[in-house]
């Protein structure tokens, strides 16, 4: 069984079609990689899979579930942690406040159970010298590591991760991606939109493909970065 | 960062014996706060053994504002909910108090309880209208469900219809307590009635802000922290932020509803233009909150006693000093959006009522007081 499983969903704001009837499943344990022109609607796409934006039509099923008509907050619950694009931090919060809000609600735990489990993900995500400033404190990289944290400390069986390794040097990429498999290696399962391909490509299992709200292609990354489709639109590429 | 945080006591248990982390939110500073506000608040108990029955009426003012004004914080400066319609608690706790004395004769201490679940119910159906609005048009919402309140009020021609009505004298001579204070103190009458609502009104503050406290540094107080900082985000985090709004909304609606019938009480006389009024319970209200500090416990109370000293300096002046008011709390916004206190408290790092929980390294006290583990 699927852990997540869209089928024909579909999205518009206003004339602008985001997505149209798009359908995918991702397997327990994958890592599947998101890729496709700014614009196509790969953030919609998150939106639609968390509940942030509601569906026009078509079914979002999650963990064996329809969730559909589910909230946010109750896919959170069920097990689906994020990340924003934009990062969203909690910015009066502390850095250690911000993993305590997801570890406490996102994990439903009591505050003195995960202060270990929080610290470590700090650890992990090289926060945790930043611990106790407060998060509209932090540079935009550090932001978006703590988007990571926060996902993180949900303790998700789901991780949707929207490009969180832009503007990263080759030495905190590599970092990125190391933890990003060692989440992974847990049974994890992953969705990673991200235009930084060496690094998509060390995780992803499968690429998807998305331009124009539409899916046009899923499968092995090798044949989907060889197919001509993809070189022309994506890469902006005459073949 | 600030300087004052003290090793112990730590507030959390992590418990386990690997753990490697511990969590504090209380300083020395509070601690000494805290022992030097209960002692404050004792002493302001014995005020009506001592003091002149104006100076009594004018802390009983001050402690129903700053009821007021610490709801309206809870309200608008953690669960985002900018409402100008809080006289609709004011005046519905208000009014309930009167109907349930001079109509069905209960006891006005009681009534002034019940007055206080009225508002509540109140604001079960005003909150499922007014949460389908956001922002401005929430704000405006509230207004006018208030106004709509004050209009049905003025239309009980039981309770005097447009023009009001006064408690019975004996009504409030017979409440509870009032004989024995009479008795053993050898107080008069209205000098007893001022001492027993001040006393509940102190009660009622106490109430209010140690809830609040509690509230805010609890895992809600977090939860509802993080919504006032990122509501999507919070949802996203699995933070129920609907109910944490919804069940502000009615917590401040029954405070609000206790403060009013109490205020009302004490004025002995209603009218639906003073108890229903936008001006007294929701623009002095949030001039409090807003010069003092919106989002902080501490705020409000620097607040209060700024607008107390101005509206006794400056109220002859009328108009010209509603303009003053309006006029400080914009530039208050505009460059310092905390208020007096957030200047005082970024500049030296204090805080009263600390809520930030601090991560600090090392295992925790608690359970190592035999020696060392291996
Ligand atoms: N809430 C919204 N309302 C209207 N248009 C939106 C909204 N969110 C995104 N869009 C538009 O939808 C399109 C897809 O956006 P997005 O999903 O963010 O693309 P991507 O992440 O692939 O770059 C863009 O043209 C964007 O401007
Ligand atoms: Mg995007």
């Amino acid at each position: 069984m699927p852990i997540l499983e869209l089928e024909t969903v579909s999205k518009s704001f206003g004339a602008l079609v985001v997505a149209e009837k798009i359908g995918f499943s991702v397997e327990p344990g994958e890592a599947l990689g998101v890729i496709g022109p700014n614009g196509a609607g790969k953030s919609t796409l998150f939106n639609l899979i968390n509940g942030n934006i509601g569906v026009a039509s078509g079914i979002v099923k999650f963990d064996g579930r329809d969730v559909t008509h589910l909230s946010p907050m109750q896919r959170c619950l069920a097990g689906m942690g994020r990340t924003f694009q934009i990062p969203q931090p909690f910015e009066r919060l502390t850095v250690y406040e911000n993993l305590l809000v997801s570890a406490a609600f996102g994990a439903a735990k009591s505050e003195h159970e995960v202060a270990d489990a929080c610290a470590n993900i700090l650890e992990e995500t090289g926060l945790i010298d930043r611990a106790n400033d407060p998060a509209g404190s932090l540079s935009l990289l550090q932001r978006k590591r703590l988007e990571l944290a926060r996902a993180l400390a949900t303790q998700p069986k789901l991780l949707l991760l929207d490009e969180i390794a832009g503007g990263l040097t080759e030495g905190e990429c590599n970092q990125l991606v190391a933890t990003i498999r060692r989440v992974h290696q847990k049974g994890i399962s992953i969705i990673w939109i991200e235009h930084v391909l060496h690094a998509l490509n060390s995780v992803a299992e499968r690429l998807l493909v998305l331009n124009f709200g539409r899916v046009i292609g899923i499968g092995q990354p090798a044949e989907i970065m060889a197919s001509r489709e993809v070189r022309e639109i994506y890469l902006g590429m005459e073949v | 960062m600030v300087a004052n945080r003290e090793a112990s006591p730590p507030t959390t248990a992590a418990g386990a014996s690997g753990s490697r982390w511990r969590v504090e939110t209380r300083t020395t500073l509070s601690t000494a706060f805290g022992i030097v506000a209960i002692a404050a608040m004792l002493l302001l108990a014995l005020t009506p053994f001592f003091a002149s029955r104006g100076v009594v009426q004018d802390l009983f003012f001050i402690l129903t504002m700053l009821v007021l004004a610490q709801n309206w914080n809870l309200l608008a400066g953690y669960a985002g909910l900018i409402s100008v319609g809080q006289q609709l608690f004011v005046g519905c706790g208000a009014y309930a108090l009167f109907s349930f004395v001079i109509l069905l004769g209960l006891d006005p201490l009681l009534a002034v309880l019940l007055s206080g679940v009225f508002a509540a119910l109140v604001s079960v159906p005003t909150a499922f209208f007014a949460f389908r609005l956001h922002g401005p048009y929430f704000a405006i919402g509230t207004w006018v469900i208030a106004e709509v309140g004050r209009l049905l009020f003025a239309q009980w021609k039981a309770l005097g219809g447009g023009t009001g009505t006064s408690l019975p004298r004996d009504a409030t001579r017979d409440m509870i307590g009032i004989g024995f204070l009479k008795e053993t103190l050898g107080l008069k009458s209205a000098a007893a009635v001022d001492a027993l609502t001040f006393w509940v009104a102190l009660i009622l503050l106490a109430a209010t802000m140690g809830t609040m406290y509690r509230l805010l540094r609890s895992r809600n107080g977090l939860g509802l922290a993080a919504v006032r900082d990122n509501e999507v985000a919070a949802r996203a985090l699995g933070v129920d932020a609907m109910r944490m709004k919804a069940t502000v909304y009615v917590v401040t609606a029954f405070l609000t509803g206790i403060t009013g019938a109490l205020t009302y009480l004490q004025k002995a006389r209603i009218s639906p233009e003073a108890a229903f009024s936008l001006t007294d319970w929701t623009a002095y209200i949030i001039f409090i909150v807003v010069i003092g500090g919106i989002g902080t416990i501490e705020g409000p109370i620097v607040g209060v006693i700024v607008f107390f000293l101005m509206q006794n300096a400056l109220s002859s002046y009328g108009s010209w000093y509603l303009l003053l008011m309006g006029a400080l709390a914009i530039v208050t916004m505009l460059f310092a959006p905390r208020g007096l206190w957030g200047l005082a408290s970024d500049r030296t790092g204090i805080e009263l009522f600390p809520v930030r929980r601090i991560l600090k390294r090392g295992p925790n006290h608690q359970g190592t007081k035999g020696g060392p583990h291996g």
